[in-house]
């Protein structure tokens, strides 16, 4: 007994084909969109890498890329078949290829799925991978005349006025390096003297942020120096001060920015998920339909599509009794393996 | 006649094809030039608070006009293509027809009208950036005067959107008090001195907003006492290009505004060059079509001009229309002369020989 069975006659055929054709070019456009949004997602993971110390995973987006193609590739075939398929002719050469090709749409749907999972999944190794590389770029803001650094301090500049945001976790984790390169640090005068001798690693902190931290919002002009002593400004309290500089730290800024994109484009990825399915059944129920026609000299006359032969139990089963019979003749014989290599020599 | 073409029935079938499918690009272009002059207006809208005045809005509302129009003549012209072929169709669009080249014609007018003007208002869009720059410099501080609440961070989000740095440049931080009065601590000397020492009365110093400042710069920003060589350490302010930004955002908004009119002069040229073939196939198909029905054989072969006569006869035939509807509006200087009281009593005659003039209607009509 087969598995959803529907009645067809030569309209809810032909209305049947036209209505896949178009579903699978929407799949098409939909393969694009993954394609497109793939390269975007790279560029963008690109571009703020030095804030990831280079250790960014391109896994999500390289899938992305492969995804998009092979659905590309996969609905305008399907787009084509379903386009042959009320001639009977043209239709008989794609006949072969059916099973084969709705297999790989399910083997391609699998990675679907993979993809889907990874783009909620690796939001925590962004996450990570944010919190490492920030403060090493905090670390190394200074460092605009080390090869390999010199544009550490423009990229993070750039970051804060973009995201609107200050530090690693806050404003204050700047406190807690020296950012000022000791090429514009006056060794000779007594202030700057006493701040390095004052610390155990010799480094020149304060309690100061680059101008980058600043708010546009602020109603006064921008304090960046002395933040916590409320006596170094005129009408000036440090702990009750929202608007002077950015509050949110680059780490949330960047995470919820990268993580909104990977949660949409999941989303995004589940809904053609769902349209490659639709898509799969639709050609199963018009191939059959097709190869179950009474008189296929008379294109009138009725005939039945399913979306499996037997019930889904029956299926199943069979389907484990043939992965059984293939694990059977990849098994080796437990006689031959204790022979010599002489004996294999031999034969 | 002017540029005569043969048609047969194929040609002017091919013709009504092609015009429809060019009309309906027409459109688009309509569109196009619709969204285009949208686009500017909210560009220009976005920094009307560093604008004096709005001369330059003239380009982007034309351009929105000018786009719906075209949608809306072209879409006619489509309409026309496709009634064309039509014995019985055709004859009622002949009217319209006169009064949809005059509008077309004007279209590309006005399309020309736009290019010109996007390059003819440059120095007023300048001197419009200059006054608003100038006011918004002056009014950065006044965060807490009602109505310019938001001008200290429309100038910041300006100069780090342009990487700019004051009107002309940097210095002109130096000649205004940007910083508010209720965050001055008057019990400072410093700040008594600097105050007393400038005659309005006003705490000028020469330091500029943090929004000045260049992320590109290798060393970290500075600010305050920019022309003072011994207040940082290994700086000469004459030399230092990197730490603020040098050029001014009169200068950067001009660009990017020029830039902008500039980048869809040649996108508006092409739409009039459609605009224009639009406008010569019509008058053709429609010539050629008029000729055929006229020869009582619409499947025969007809001919197709722009213009019935030259050009120099045609120009005449207008001037001597628009002098005729000239004179006829004039009024006799003599009769402006005379007392109220005698015009009135002219009147009735007038209204005599008007109902004596015009011709009593059949009944059959």
């Amino acid at each position: 007994m087969p598995f959803m069975p529907v009645k067809f006659n030569l309209q809810k055929r032909v209305k049947l084909a036209q209505g896949l054709w178009m579903l699978y070019w929407f799949s098409v456009i939909a393969g694009i969109l993954i394609f497109s949004l793939g390269i975007f997602f790279k560029i963008e993971l690109r571009k703020r890498s030095e804030m990831m110390d280079d250790n960014e995973s391109h896994l999500v987006p390289n899938l992305l890329i492969l995804a998009g193609m092979l659905a590309c590739g996969f609905n305008a075939f399907g787009g084509k078949v379903c386009h042959d398929s009320l001639d009977p002719m043209k239709f008989s050469k794609w006949k072969p290829m059916l099973k084969t090709y709705l297999q790989l749409c399910c083997g391609f749907n699998i990675l679907l799925v993979l993809v889907s999972l990874l783009c909620f999944l690796m939001q925590f190794s962004v996450y990570l991978t944010l919190a490492e590389g920030l403060s090493y770029a905090i670390r190394f803001y200074k460092d605009t005349d080390t090869p390999g650094r010199c544009f550490m301090k423009r990229t993070l500049d750039m970051t804060q006025i973009e995201f609107r945001c200050c530090g690693n976790n806050n404003f204050r984790d700047w406190f807690e390096v020296q950012w000022i390169s000791n090429r514009y640090l006056d060794m000779s005068n007594d202030v700057v003297k006493d701040r390095v001798l004052s610390n155990v690693e010799g480094k020149y902190l304060m309690d100061s942020v680059p101008f980058s931290c600043c708010n546009p919002g602020s109603p006064r002009p921008c304090i960046q120096h002395h933040l916590t002593n409320n006596s170094a400004h005129y009408d000036y309290d440090h702990r009750t001060e929202e608007l002077n500089i950015w509050t949110r730290g680059c780490r949330e800024a960047l995470f919820s920015y990268y993580s909104s994109l990977m949660s949409s484009i999941g989303v995004l990825v589940l809904f053609t998920i769902v349209l490659e399915s639709v898509d799969m059944a639709g050609l199963k129920y018009l191939s059959t339909a097709l190869e179950t026609m009474s008189e296929p000299e008379n294109p009138e006359c009725e005939s039945e599509g399913w979306l499996l032969e037997k019930g889904v139990k029956e299926t199943f089963s069979d389907l484990l009794t043939k992965l059984k019979t293939l694990g059977r003749t990849n098994q080796v014989e437990g006689g031959d393996a204790p022979e010599t290599p002489a004996a294999f020599a031999s034969i | 006649m002017l540029l005569k073409m043969k048609f047969t029935q194929q040609r002017r079938v091919r013709l009504a094809q092609g015009l429809w499918l060019m009309s309906w690009l027409a459109v688009m272009c309509g569109a196009f030039i619709f969204c285009l002059g949208v686009y500017l207006k909210t560009e220009l809208l976005r920094r009307a608070e560093v604008m004096d005045n709005t001369e330059i809005h003239v380009v982007p509302n034309i351009l929105m006009m000018v786009g719906l129009a075209s949608i809306g003549t072209n879409w006619v012209a489509t309409r026309v293509c496709q009634d064309s072929l039509d014995a019985s169709r055709f004859p009622r669009w002949k009217v319209l027809l006169l009064v949809w080249f005059a509008v077309a014609a004007l279209l590309c007018c006005l399309l020309i009208s736009v290019v010109v003007l996007s390059y003819a208002l440059q120095g007023r869009l300048e001197e419009s950036l200059k006054v608003g720059l100038r006011n918004g410099i002056r009014f950065y501080k006044d965060t807490d005067v009602p109505g310019r609440c938001f001008q200290k961070e429309t100038i910041d989000h300006l100069q780090m959107e342009f990487r700019c740095c004051g009107n002309n440049n940097f210095k002109d931080w130096f000649e205004v008090q940007w910083v508010s009065t209720r965050y001055l601590d008057f019990t400072s000397k410093d700040v008594k001195d600097r105050i007393r020492s400038n005659v309005d009365g006003r705490y000028l110093l020469d330091g500029v907003p943090f929004s000045c400042c260049n992320p590109a710069s290798p060393r970290p920003c500075l600010q305050y006492h920019l022309t003072d060589n011994n207040a940082h350490y290994n700086y000469d302010y004459q030399s230092e290009e990197l730490n603020l930004y040098s050029r001014g955002c009169r200068q950067a908004l001009t660009d990017y505004y020029m830039e902008l009119m500039n980048s869809t002069g040649p996108g508006v040229l092409s739409v009039i060059l459609i605009q224009m073939s639009v406008l010569v196939s019509l008058r053709y198909l429609q010539t050629a079509v008029e000729a055929a029905t006229a020869l009582e054989n619409p499947e025969g072969e007809s001919e197709g001009y722009l213009l019935e006569k030259g050009v120099k006869e045609t120009f005449q035939d207008v001037k001597a229309k628009v002098l005729d509807i000239v004179k006829f509006a004039q009024v006799d200087p003599s009769a402006t002369e005379e007392s109220p009281g005698a015009a009135d009593a002219v009147k009735p005659a007038d209204n005599t020989t008007e109902k004596a003039v015009s011709p009593t209607p059949s009944p059959a009509s």
